[in-house]
């Protein structure tokens, strides 16, 4: 789920994808010009470059299509995951409508993009910001490099680790957390963090926060370089204050970066598992369940590997889709920047 | 942010008896290293090293011949219905891994292959040449025309241009990709965590992920594993940063 996100980051960060498109629309309308005299032997060329394709081809085929088609056929029929899977047509999808915990795990899904997606952008606007007018002007840019890696490190970390130490540092006793509450007199805030279900989703969401925030402020930071200071020299002129720069200045020239951070998150909000099996296994009764972990639960606990299909084809459905929207924005982003 | 980081550095040198005295907040007495040696041990970490050593940096390489391989032929071939083939593989990385986990859990099981790191590496490596094959195809789309052409006037055939011209002149990116590989495919935990049920083939991860789930583990122990578990991360970390800048220069092949 890092891993998704952190791709971006590179991208981003790398910087590579703006003027390499760029040239990439230049050659190819050179190739366009010049392609009279070279239309007959195209083809030719074309199928030789195909063969290069192949190994990839056929590895996807075996590893992604395949198992992708048999995952959605499964969610057709009641297979234990032993014996024949009978054929029910849409009964697991009718199931999962009327399920209480599906739909459980679908609203902390949605609290899973508020601690993902929306928190951390607006934290990482805020910040990026921050560390470019005041840290970068005052300090310098060596520590705005410093603290930015500070921010960005939870992004490298497995995250079964980020979980062990949270999980530790949120344990009810002699927790860092409790205890850190106890010394400084709070101890009627002392809670079961993890273990009671009024506070787990807090909590699960707390430490996503905290995962989660370097990689917009990556993005963030790289793209307010690409702002023109006179815009904020001139808003300065005109007696602007830092919030009304922000507001005025800052955000709408960030807006395709937002858009695209916002959708990219949201992809990885909705694929959450590792945390939710570290931290908490989906409880407690249930407290912190989501659609990635349910499907495994069905999958791996239930031996109900057709319903465990019929979550899992759902989520995949909706994650495709935002998918192919976070695209066509991205696409239009790098338009607008170059 | 970093503050996670300190205390655990600080607990992790702590004997169990300074621990449940004083608590998690005080500065250590002095340096314990007995916890970390024991834990050590205990889940036999060595091998879970190795074990993470060798899937990531078997994926990181293979993976980087796929997209290498695929980005040539979309790339430089230009081959017809190129933003499909781009989307295609795009889409394929952006898939929840929870739709395939049970096909390539029961597949492999046909196979002979459950329980293998053979398994996983094969899996990660279509998986991550995805993103490999997106970023690369749109970086050599922007490769100059005339050296190619220049190479093939001096007789190179396709395969050469690549291994000669095209590979070279695109290191940095090809670096940036193998250290990202090595890193996402040491950090993944779903498929591993199904795929890798033997203690003898587990990756770091997983065995981490796995003990905290089974929560056998005492405060010490627990710190122990953090440690462990964050110290490559960090090393990482730093390798990450400077090939990253490196990587600024990608699209800079003249």
């Amino acid at each position: 789920m890092t891993a998704a996100v952190s791709k971006d980051a590179a991208r981003a960060a790398g910087g590579s994808g703006t003027p390499s498109r760029r040239r990439w629309r230049t050659s190819r309308g050179g190739r366009r010009r010049t392609g009279g005299s070279g239309r007959t032997h195209r083809t030719s060329t074309e199928g030789s470059y195909a063969l290069f394709l192949l190994p990839g081809a056929l590895a996807f085929l075996v590893v992604i299509v395949v198992p992708f088609a048999m995952n959605t056929g499964i969610s057709f029929t009641d297979w234990s995951g032993v014996g024949t899977p009978g054929f029910t047509g849409l009964e697991n999808y009718d199931r999962l409508l009327g399920d209480d915990d599906f739909r459980e795990s679908f609203r902390h899904s949605l609290a899973m993009v508020a601690a993902m997606a929306l928190i951390p952008t607006a934290l990482g606007l805020v910040l990026a910001s921050a560390l470019f007018d005041f840290v970068g002007r005052h300090a310098g840019s060596r520590w705005v490099a410093v603290l930015r890696a500070c921010f960005y490190l939870p992004q490298v970390l497995p995250i079964a680790v980020a979980g062990i130490v949270w999980s530790w540092i949120l344990a009810p006793e002699s927790g860092s957390l409790n205890e850190l509450l106890g010394a400084v007199g709070l101890d009627a805030l002392q809670q079961d963090w993890l273990g009671d279900p009024d506070w787990a989703l807090y909590s699960v969401m707390a430490v996503m926060v905290w995962v989660q925030i370097g990689f917009p402020l990556v993005i963030f930071m790289s793209g307010l370089q690409r702002v023109d200071p006179a815009l904020h020299e001139a808003a300065e002129l005109d007696g602007a204050g830092w919030w009304r720069r922000f507001w005025h200045v800052t955000l709408p020239q960030l807006r395709p970066e937002i858009a695209v951070v916002l959708l990219w998150c949201t992809i990885a909000a909705l694929k959450v598992f590792g945390m939710v099996y570290v931290l908490t296994g989906g409880g407690p009764g249930g407290a912190t369940n989501v659609p990635s972990y349910f499907a495994y639960q069905n999958f791996f606990e239930n031996f109900q590997a057709g319903y465990g299909a019929a979550i899992s084809t759902v989520l995949t459905v909706l994650i495709l889709v935002l998918a192919v929207v976070a695209l066509k924005l991205q696409t239009r982003a790098e338009d607008e920047n170059s | 942010m970093v503050l996670p980081f300190f205390v655990v550095l600080m607990n992790a040198v702590k004997s169990p008896a300074e621990y449940s005295s004083d608590g998690p907040l005080s500065m250590p007495d002095g340096v314990y290293l007995d916890g970390l040696a024991d834990f050590w041990e205990r889940v036999d970490f060595g091998q879970k090293l190795w074990n993470s050593v060798l899937i990531s940096g078997s994926v990181a390489v293979l993976a980087v011949v796929l997209s290498v391989l695929s980005a040539y032929a979309i790339g430089i071939g230009r081959i017809r219905g190129r933003p499909y083939v781009l989307a295609f593989f795009v889409l394929a990385n952006m898939l929840p891994q929870e739709a395939l986990v049970y096909p390539v859990y029961y597949l492999s099981k046909e196979a002979g292959l459950y329980d293998t790191r053979l398994s996983v590496v094969i899996v990660f490596t279509v998986v991550q040449s995805a993103f490999g094959t997106y970023l690369l195809a749109s970086v050599l789309g922007g490769f100059p025309r005339e050296v190619i052409e220049a190479a093939r006037i001096d007789g190179a055939g396709k395969w050469q241009v690549l291994w000669r011209v095209v590979v070279p002149v695109s290191r940095p990116t090809i670096g940036v990709l193998m250290v990202l590989f090595f890193i996402w495919t040491w950090n993944e935990f779903l498929l591993p965590l199904v795929m890798l049920v033997s203690d003898d083939n587990q990756t770091v991860s997983v065995a981490l992920g796995v003990l905290q789930g089974q929560r056998d583990m005492d405060a010490t122990m627990t710190n122990a594993a953090a440690l462990l578990g964050v110290l490559p991360a960090i090393a990482f970390f730093l390798i990450f940063q400077r090939t990253l800048t490196r990587g600024i220069a990608v699209g800079a092949a003249k």
